[in-house]
């Protein structure tokens, strides 16, 4: 089949022209929006402005009032949905926990798109649930209640879940709430690393500092419409984040990583 | 590490397997106590044996299957609307099998078969009603479910409490009777028809156990996991519904058999997800035992299953959930 350059996305997971609706209230209208292969992109914006709405229309978990999102290159709301949960994996912002499960349970149920109606697990199926209780670093929790932990201890055990479905594009939306600072590190350094192993990951963060720091790309929205997107570099400029946020700041180079640092203004 | 990861999910593994094979012990003991053993090594009169083999074993044949089918279908119910509270009462079930029931006493002549076929429409026709009033743009959510079906039991209730007014006394006993949920009409044919829609449908909704856990995780990690929700939730609701009417057509909706047995199968296993086995063996326990106790409870005079069931599932409903509230969940 003959790619169609004049129209056709060139990454694998892209939208067109995509409006979204909740019953009467239109939030994203006619939204162009590209994830480079292979690219850590953030998501950042005020609350509100429609970064779930548009994670959760990527993953196909919402049905956009027009437009479409392509994955490579078929729109994805004609592929069938186990392809898609094998390819695309969504960690949504609230998921519910199941009533009396266990972390090891929960780690499990991401290996739902890789078994069959009547297969169980397969030694696969558990290698892939240790590891990454291992990576998200729960491992002595496994045999836990999720009621008993706390919060961050589940967050991480979402993550966890959410890394078993195993896919080659992963979509969080705000994997870090919940999480002290040093496990805020640890779970971006992750996505950092799932990034560099040659997965495109998708985040929605609100610490811009952050941001700056992980993202190869960054796309900033306001009201379900794109500001700017592009490196954090040249993106993250103090006009942005006053378009974005109504705030000012000065932007000054982080000096550990050399990447943007936003510092908000002093009200007088 | 790995040991803690499979202690993690065998743990939780083992309990509903023993749970089952005590569920099955209790009920076959209740039931063989339920068949009078005694009067088998005595010298039976003809009167007797046709006692046993017409009346006495389909009772508790009935007993053991709708009670199963009734459960089952709550524990679909309670997975289904994430809620649990869900029964088929969810979709007016008991509301809606109650106008069939009346319908077929007051205007159809009351023949127990007429009875229980207008009570298996009444039922499967009031949830087909509510399913289709609260799906909107080829979604329905749980919570839009469970409140159009409130609404529509309301207006079944009233339309029954017409009917009732209209009846003389006896058609008004015979539903009366009907509604709270009895095993005195138990037959062979009945036992067919139970063990016919058991077998059909239980079997297709177990196997959707590893649906349900899923998509009891909520509706955008179930579809980002590529769960069908919309196709599991009509299919699982719609093959519910027939299980429970079937059930209720031959000993009325009998009460909290299918909101209880869930929670007793859930305290029982420690599991997470839909418990289907379970909640199914917890159920067949409940009402054979239920209807040991309507008969032998007061000496000389039966009650109703469905006021015993009543009586103990509502009361131990009630206890399981306080205590629950008090140690944090739900
Ligand atoms: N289920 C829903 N029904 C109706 N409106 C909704 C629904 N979900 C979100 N909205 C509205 O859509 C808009 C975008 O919401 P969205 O959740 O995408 O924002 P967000 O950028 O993720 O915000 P936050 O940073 O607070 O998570 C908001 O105005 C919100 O009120
Ligand atoms: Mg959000």
């Amino acid at each position: 089949m003959q790619p169609n350059h004049a129209s056709g996305p060139a990454s694998r997971l892209a939208a067109r022209r995509l409006t979204i609706s909740y019953t009467h209230r239109t939030v994203v209208r006619e939204l162009d929006l590209e994830i480079p292969d292979g690219s850590f992109t953030v998501l950042i914006g005020p609350n509100g402005c429609g970064k779930s709405t548009v994670l959760r229309a990527l993953a196909r978990v919402l049905k956009p009032s027009g437009g479409e999102v392509f994955l490579d290159g078929t729109p994805i709301a004609g592929l069938p949905s186990r392809h898609v949960a094998r390819t695309v994996g969504l960690l949504p912002q609230a998921p519910i926990t199941p009533d009396g499960i266990t972390v090891a349970e929960l780690v499990a149920r991401g290996r739902y798109p890789h078994q069959g109606p009547l297969r169980r697990e397969s030694p696969e199926d558990r290698r892939v649930v240790e590891r990454c209780l291992e990576q998200t670093g729960i491992g002595d929790l496994a045999a836990r209640p999720m009621a008993e932990l706390s919060g961050g201890q589940r967050q991480r055990a979402w993550i966890a879940m959410a890394l078993a479905q195993d896919t080659e594009l992963l979509l969080l939306d705000e994997p870090t709430t919940y999480l002290d600072l040093a496990h805020q590190m640890d779970v971006l350094d992750l996505c950092a690393r799932l990034h560099r192993d040659g997965r495109t990951v998708v985040a929605v963060l609100h610490d811009l500092n952050q941001a700056a720091r992980y993202a190869t790309h960054l796309i900033a929205m306001r009201d379900g419409a794109i500001l700017a997107a592009g490196p954090p570099a040249t993106t993250l400029t103090a006009d942005l984040v006053q378009q974005a946020f109504d705030l000012p700041a000065r932007i000054i180079e982080d000096p550990e990583s050399g990447t943007p640092l936003v510092i908000p203004r002093v009200h007088r | 590490m790995s040991r803690l990861v499979t202690a993690g999910v065998t743990a939780s593994r083992r309990r509903p397997v023993l749970v089952g094979v005590g569920c099955v012990v209790l009920a076959l003991g209740i039931a063989l106590a339920s068949l009078e053993p005694g009067s088998l090594f005595t010298s039976m009169t003809s009167a007797d044996v046709f006692v046993f083999e017409q009346l006495l074993l389909p009772r508790v044949l009935i007993a053991l299957l709708a009670g199963a089918s009734l459960a089952l279908s709550g524990a679909v119910f309670q997975s289904l609307t994430r809620n649990p509270l869900g029964s088929p009462d969810v979709l007016g079930f008991t509301q809606g099998a109650a106008t069939g029931a009346l319908v077929g006493v007051t205007v159809l002549g009351g023949a127990t078969l007429v009875v229980a076929g207008s009570a298996w429409i009444g039922a499967v026709a009031s949830a087909a009603l509510v399913y289709l009033i609260a799906r909107r743009g080829g979604v329905t959510g749980g919570p839009r479910l469970v409140l159009v079906g409130i609404g529509v039991a309301a207006m079944l209730g009233g339309v029954n409490d017409y009917l009732i007014t209209r009846a003389n006394i006896s058609d008004a006993a015979q539903a009366a009777l009907w509604i709270t949920g009895s095993l005195d009409g138990s037959t062979w044919s009945g036992v067919v028809l139970l063990a016919a829609a058991a077998a059909i449908l239980m079997p297709p909704l177990i196997l959707a156990s590893r649906a349900l856990r899923i998509f009891e995780m909520g509706e955008d990690l179930a579809v980002g996991l590529g769960l069908r929700t919309e196709l599991l939730r009509l299919s699982a609701l719609a093959a519910a519904v027939v299980l429970a009417a079937t059930a209720a057509s031959q000993t009325g909706p009998v009460a909290f058999v299918a909101l209880c047995a869930p929670h007793v199968a859930r305290r029982l296993t420690r599991a997470s997800g839909p418990n289907l086995v379970p909640s199914a063996l917890v159920g067949a326990v409940l009402l054979v035992a239920a209807d040991w106790l309507a008969r032998y409870a007061i000496p000389d005079r039966e009650l109703p299953v469905g006021a015993v069931t009543g009586l103990l599932g509502g009361g131990y409903l009630a206890f399981l959930l306080a205590q629950q509230r008090r140690t944090g969940r739900i």
